[in-house]
């Protein structure tokens, strides 16, 4: 058991790095897959099968596939790898390399005086149940009202209007009749275009 | 009777009010009813009140009537209350009934003048505060008086402001009695913290009880009143106001800066006598103060060509007089020589109002001439007033008290034969330039002619006032005698060959000499005037003289360019700089933080990252 | 997700950092046999999902807006 976490953790963070590191985004994504799944490994061995299911289901399952969904509609390709390695400078990484060795270092501090124990046992999944629906029920409600909003605001941003032909059509018409001065035969020539 | 002693400031401040509320809406007529009635009504009061005074006299031949606590803080409660003994009772009558007649007079000289009701708020608030001040029992109250009518006086100089200069010399005139008042309030600092109270009598006591003859706080306070007391009665060094205040209207001059205010000091050393009783030497200073002001003013006089300048000047040295007097001891004299001043010196500024008006604003008597003729009631009285100022024996009052006062000056206590004949130099230069005032005046051939004559208003005060210039030496005696309860008697200490008719003999042949070189020069043979002023030592002579000894020069070059200069160096005031300095740093902080909203997404994200990390680092490690 | 300009690249960085913070959670959970962490990894997982839903829809305005998907070039504030 032991070792399953010490591999799925190493393979996490490992794909972790090649994620932040890709110039393509396809092959970033497919990464952060990978350590996602490490990650629900590592939940599984410390004894929450039930979060461990959920990691796979919704995160890796759902969530990612609508960011595998979103990047191909918008076919970035090659001119988004040009993009990404002009804009990732050297210079650009010491600012945050900076914050995260500091808040590494204050991460030791704070481990270093707890003890190590694991404790061994899973937390059923009756147990989680139980505590959702015991105190944290208001929790879920507020989780179910969020997602209703991100439902709904996801729906409007989404909606473009597609236009009807025969609309956009109605609508060139009228321009062109009113830059003739009424004249509908006017507006029918090609000389209506070359008028400045 | 006597308790309606407090109608006798409030009328006037009353009718002050009225006037400057609502004096543009009436008419000249009802102007005058209100401005002039108020002051006949509380000469009138004050009239019963001395008579109740005289004929019932009140315990400790004094009064004290109290009107309520002005201010009660940690033991300190000044009350408004007025306390009536002899000498504000002798003060109170001169001022009101000279205040009386001065207005009489002004309803018909300012007739024609456009700020007419502003002039009679003016003149009666003056009177009012005046009042308040000879009137009031703390000198906290006096104070206020005091401040009171040095206001009334920056706003009568100043009255026609539509020149600059007039304000320039009310200006002047309120900045020196300020070095004066500032002195004196340093006084009444010190007195309060040294003797707990500021209730004139009670101050009195204490402070002989508390302080041995001589010790220095009681020099100091004495000194820092004598300040403020040379301040308003413009003496050395701070003179240098009253010539130029006759830029006011001649009413003014003749009541505030003849017949009142500038004897508030006198006032106020006699009130607090005590305790220049335990000073000597602060009561020396007086004398000296007294004694060097009317020598110098004496011979300002003698050079003077604006007729008023020419009384101006006569005022300061009188003054001077009564200054002499207080200091060698001889209170009574000084008060004396105060009531026959008023009356005479109103009285000569009344008839140079008249001598302006009549001849088309003239000012200066080298261009007036003959005019016994023409103006009869005012030669007249000019002439009874003169001999009054200058002495004439035995007939005017103004022999009587000036005399006293020189032989005081040798004979009393802190007398001393060197003030007896500066004294006595005084009178000389006092006859001469006086009658060099009436000779050139009066006398000779016509200067400018007569436009226009006076009307009774103008002249009935005139003879009245002539008439008490006469009678008013001799009430001498029994004046001395009213005002023992109050101000100690004059011990004669030097007696030694010259007794007091020698004194009076002399007097009166220094009188007739100075009589005898003015009609010399100044009428007989003008030329020998005019070659003395020419030649070189008579022609400095008479410069300096004529520009007041340089006290002007001295102060412009000692203390007022320094202050323009300082002021001008400060232009750009370092105080409001700071102020503008903490605007600028504002404005420095804007520019630097603006820099952070970005609009970049990545900087925000940044900005929230390190204050994260800042947060947990202190929460860990602090 | 400070370093990297293009959108979706700084989207997926959140996801990450969520995860993560998921992940102590759980851990904490399982170290205190409480069931505890598990619930909140489970409101983190519905606010993660929410979150993206409604970011990626604003990714596709932004592209159909600005033609490109660079974080910078999205600043229209002035100051």
């Amino acid at each position: 058991m032991e070792i399953a976490f010490y591999i799925a953790g190493a393979v996490s963070v490992i794909s972790t790095i090649l994620m932040l590191t890709r110039m393509n985004v396809v092959h970033a994504l497919l990464y952060l897959i990978v350590s996602l799944l490490g990650v629900a490994i590592v939940f599984y061995t410390l004894g929450a099968p039930f979060v461990a299911a959920l990691e796979v289901i919704i995160y890796a399952g759902a969530i990612m596939v609508l960011f595998v969904f979103v990047v191909m509609m918008l076919n970035l390709g090659e001119h988004g790898a040009e993009m990404e390695k002009q804009w990732l400078t050297p210079g650009i990484w010491t600012g945050p390399v900076l914050l995260a060795g500091i808040l590494i270092i204050e991460v030791f501090f704070l481990v270093r005086g707890g003890t190590a124990a694991v404790g061994t046992g899973a937390v059923e999944p009756k147990e989680v149940g139980i505590a959702l629906f015991g105190p944290y029920l208001i929790g879920v409600e507020l989780a179910s009202m969020l997602l209703l909003a991100g439902l709904v605001g996801a729906y409007h941003l989404g909606f473009r209007k597609v236009e009807k032909p025969e609309i956009q059509h109605g609508r060139d018409t009228h321009e062109r009749r009113a830059a003739a001065g009424g004249n509908p035969v006017l507006a029918r020539t090609d000389q209506l275009a070359r008028t400045p | 009777m006597i308790s309606l002693l407090w109608l006798i400031p409030a009328l006037p401040f009353a009718s002050a009010l009225v006037l400057m509320l609502f004096g543009a809406r009436f008419s000249r007529r009802a102007v005058a009813a209100v401005g002039v009635g108020s002051i006949g009504l509380s000469a009138l009061i004050t009239i019963l009140v001395a008579a109740s005074f005289f004929t019932a006299p009140p315990s400790g031949n004094s009064y004290n009537q109290v009107l309520w606590t002005w201010i009660n803080v940690a033991g300190f409660e000044p009350e408004i209350g007025f306390y009536l003994d002899a000498l504000s009772l002798l003060m109170v009558l001169v001022v009101t009934f000279v205040g009386f007649l001065i207005h009489i007079y002004s309803a018909e000289f300012m007739i024609e003048d456009e700020g007419y009701s502003r002039f009679f708020a003016y003149m009666n608030l003056f009177v009012a505060s005046m009042i308040t001040l000879l009137l009031g029992n703390n000198l906290l109250l006096l104070y206020l008086g005091w401040e009171g009518v040095g206001l009334c006086s920056y706003l009568l100089i100043g009255f026609w402001y539509q020149d600059p200069a007039n304000g320039r010399a009310a200006r002047k005139a309120f900045i020196v009695t300020r070095v004066g008042d500032t002195a004196m309030s340093l006084g009444l600092f010190l007195l309060f913290t040294r003797l707990g109270t500021l209730q004139i009598q009670d101050l009195m006591l204490r402070a002989s009880e508390q302080w041995p003859a001589g010790s220095a706080y009681a020099v100091i306070a004495a000194l820092l009143l004598l300040g403020g007391a040379v301040g308003k009665s413009a003496q050395l060094p701070l003179q240098v106001w009253l010539p130029d205040a006759m830029a006011g209207p001649t009413p003014t001059s003749a009541l505030i800066h003849a017949a009142t205010m500038v004897t508030a000091g006198v006032y106020l050393i006699a009130r607090t006598h005590v305790l220049f009783s335990l000073a000597p030497a602060a009561q020396f200073a007086v004398a000296i103060v007294g004694a060097g002001t009317l020598l110098l003013a004496g011979f300002s006089a003698l050079t003077q060509h604006d007729i008023k300048r020419v009384l101006a000047y006569s005022t300061i040295s009188q003054i001077g007089y009564m200054f002499l007097a207080l200091g060698v001891g001889a209170w009574q004299a000084g008060i004396f020589h105060f009531m026959t001043h008023a009356f005479f010196k109103a009285l000569l500024f009344l008839g140079a109002g008249v001598i302006i008006n009549a001849l088309h604003e003239e000012h200066s008597i080298f261009r007036m001439g003959g005019l016994r003729k023409e103006l009869p009631v005012v030669f007249w009285t000019f002439l009874i007033a003169g001999c009054s100022l200058a002495g004439l024996p035995f007939i005017t009052a103004g022999f009587f008290s000036k005399d006293l006062i020189i032989w005081g000056a040798l004979s009393a206590e802190q007398g001393h034969p060197g003030l007896w004949i500066a004294g006595m130099v005084g009178a000389l230069l006092t006859s001469l330039y006086t009658f060099r005032l009436i000779f050139r005046v009066f006398f000779g051939p016509l200067g400018t002619p007569v436009t226009k004559r006076p009307g009774y208003a103008m002249t009935v005060p005139l003879v009245i006032l002539a008439f008490l210039s006469i009678v008013g030496g001799y009430l001498k005696q029994p004046l001395l005698d009213f005002l023992h309860s109050v101000l100690p008697p004059t011990i004669e200490a030097h007696i030694g060959a010259l007794k007091e008719i020698h004194s009076e003999a002399i007097a009166a042949l220094v009188f007739l000499i100075g009589l005898y070189f003015a009609y010399l020069f100044h009428l007989q043979k003008r030329s020998l005037a005019d070659a003395i002023v020419a030649s070189p030592v008579g022609r400095t002579l008479h410069q300096w003289w004529f520009a007041g000894w340089g006290f002007d020069w001295i102060y412009d070059k000692v203390f007022v360019q320094p202050f323009i200069w300082a002021a001008e160096i400060n232009k750009s005031d370092f105080v409001d700089g700071f102020y503008t300095g903490v605007a600028g740093l504002t404005e420095l902080f804007y520019r630097v933080l603006s820099q952070t909203e970005t609009g970049r997404v990545r900087w925000y994200a940044m900005g929230m990252a390190a204050g994260s990390v800042l947060f947990i680092a202190m929460v860990l490690f602090l | 997700m400070l370093v990297r300009r293009n959108l979706i690249f700084v989207l997926m960085s959140l996801e990450v950092m969520l995860n993560a913070a998921g992940l102590a959670f759980v851990v904490a959970g399982a170290r205190w046999h409480q069931a505890d962490g598990q619930v909140v990894f489970l409101f983190i997982l519905a606010m993660a999902a929410a979150e993206v839903a409604v970011g990626l829809a604003l990714v596709m305005q932004i592209y159909h807006h600005f033609r490109s998907l660079d974080v910078d070039a999205l600043s229209e504030m002035r100051g």
